[in-house]
């Protein structure tokens, strides 16, 4: 039994170690020739007549489905827009944000619109191109003691977070000596801001801004708080013709004011026209 | 009075939307069941068989196929076959191969169990009653291994329809993305409606299991 077993492992070792070998030539074989691309050029694209775009389908307000079963939102006015100009079908696939880099690592969409926001580490897997949206953290509190520091900071207060958003991390490293209450959810977080269990609430400004806009009660006293973030289109990395294509129909749009255009028409019903300045991000031109 | 958000499910084409997901998930159980189970049932007889080599081969795959989560399984055949071969298989495809791997790998173990768990002296008798091998499977095995296969492939079947919930992952939108778009989309408008959705998805995937649940109890019933 006890060889059986051995021999079983060994096996399961082997086929394992095949199949990484495997994914490593596939990779190498990917970079090296000049065959078989993972992913499409501007001209394929053309001549195909439909882009793939990967798109959030449940994130209201930057790409969601309505009622009759239509893509909606910041995210998807871009898509239809860069489709329009292209000449060709939009075709929106519905994406995670877990999912959202193998989709366009093995080519299954040709660009990301799905709220992606720029970072370091995402930028070796993928190619980004020119922002068009600003995203930092935001602070909102009861109106009748809002709180627009954090520096200072009474020991005895507790800010509220949510797990697994910046905040978190950004607070731990930055305003060590703030006592954190951590949430699993949007809801119960915003129960404990609502109960009083917190003087404020960290989490993504647009998060902060809105949730100011339903509830008359509550301020946004900081609505930028440390580094500020981009959040822009995503291409396949390597993809030059549709990354370059894209960096100049951002510029292009900027003259015409497209994305102001875009917030007025889908965003400024969640966060009212005084952030507007805030957020847009204009011919990829970040101040 | 409880504000479960309901309305939402009337504003526009909502509550056709996400029967349109529900059938998405049924088709994609109902294909693979329809090919695995007799799949299943060939590889479990072949199981029982006392070949080394068919042993250990159906061993490893079944071992193979039950350790990794089929999320996993999900992003190795959608994302990984594209990698590796270059092949463009739609997301609907990649969920009909997995779950027919799968159900092919977890209905062979049931049927092999259900074989080995059949006395010997069944076999025994049968050879002194004068039948031949086909005969005693035809007549007095498989008659009783099917009554014990029941109640566990029914079991594997209403899982398989359950676990479609993963497909969303890889971008197959089926009943639970529906509603998630739903929630979303009217997160301003109605912040309760997740509550009253849910228990619609939950209302609608027992109205998809609970008919196969009956049957199989008439079944066993019947052939008592």
């Amino acid at each position: 039994m006890k060889t059986w077993k051995k021999l079983l492992s060994l096996v399961l070792v082997g086929a394992l170690a095949f199949s990484f070998t495997a994914c490593g030539n596939a990779k190498k074989s990917d970079s090296g020739s000049k065959g078989k691309e993972a992913f499409r050029t501007l001209d394929q694209i053309k001549k195909s007549g439909t882009i793939n775009i990967g798109v959030f389908s449940d994130k209201n307000p930057f790409g969601y489905v309505d009622e009759n079963g239509e893509y909606q939102g910041y995210d998807i006015y871009l898509a239809n827009r860069l489709g329009k100009d292209l000449g060709v079908k939009v075709n929106f696939v519905s994406t995670e944000a877990a999912n959202r880099i193998e989709y366009l690592q093995t080519g299954k969409v040709d660009v990301i619109l799905a709220n992606f926001t720029v970072t370091d580490e995402r930028k070796e897997e993928v190619d980004f191109a020119l922002p068009y949206m600003n995203v930092a953290l935001g602070v909102v509190s009861p109106s009748d003691k809002v709180v627009k520091s954090l520096d200072n900071w009474n020991a005895k207060d507790q800010l509220i977070v949510i797990s697994g958003t910046t905040a978190e991390p950004y607070l731990m490293e930055n305003y060590p000596d703030i006592p954190l209450q951590k949430y699993d959810s949007y809801a119960t977080a915003k129960n404990a801001l609502e109960n009083g269990n917190g003087v404020a609430w960290v989490n993504d400004n647009t998060e902060v801004i809105a949730f100011a806009k339903q509830n008359k009660d509550y301020t946004v006293g900081i609505s930028k708080l440390g580094d500020n973030d981009t959040i822009a289109p995503a291409v396949t990395k390597g993809n030059k013709t549709v990354l370059n294509w894209l960096n100049d129909e951002i510029k292009s749009l900027g003259n015409e004011k497209f994305f102001h255009k875009d917030y007025e028409e889908t965003l400024v019903d969640t966060y009212g026209t005084e952030y507007e300045e805030e957020l847009v991000i204009e011919g990829g031109q970040t101040k | 009075m409880l504000d479960l958000g309901l309305d939402v499910l009337l504003k526009g084409n909502n509550m056709i939307r996400l029967l349109q997901g529900l059938w998405v998930a049924l088709w994609i159980s109902l294909v693979s069941v329809i090919i695995s189970m007799p799949l299943g049932i060939l590889l479990g007889i072949v199981m029982t068989w006392k070949n080394k080599v068919t042993k250990a081969i159906l061993r490893i795959y079944l071992e193979f196929i039950r350790i990794m989560p089929q999320l996993v399984l999900l992003f190795i055949v959608y994302f990984g076959t594209t990698r590796i071969f270059g092949w463009e298989l739609s997301g609907e495809t990649a969920s009909i191969i997995v779950f027919v791997l799968w159900g092919t790998a977890e209905m062979s173990d049931l049927v092999r169990g259900a074989l080995v768990s059949i006395p010997k002296h069944q076999y025994e008798c049968s050879e002194a009653l004068g039948m031949s091998m086909a005969q005693t499977y035809r007549y007095i095995i498989i008659p009783q291994a099917v009554r014990r296969l029941i109640p566990l492939s029914i079991n594997l079947i209403t899982r398989m329809i359950k676990t479609t919930s993963l497909i969303l992952m890889i971008g197959v939108v089926e009943v639970l993305k529906v509603s998630q778009q739903i929630i979303e989309a009217n997160r301003m408008s109605s912040p309760n409606a997740a509550f009253g959705i849910y228990l619609t998805v939950f209302i609608l995937y027992f109205i998809a299991c609970w008919p196969i649940s009956m049957l199989a109890r008439y079944l066993e019933k019947k052939w008592r």
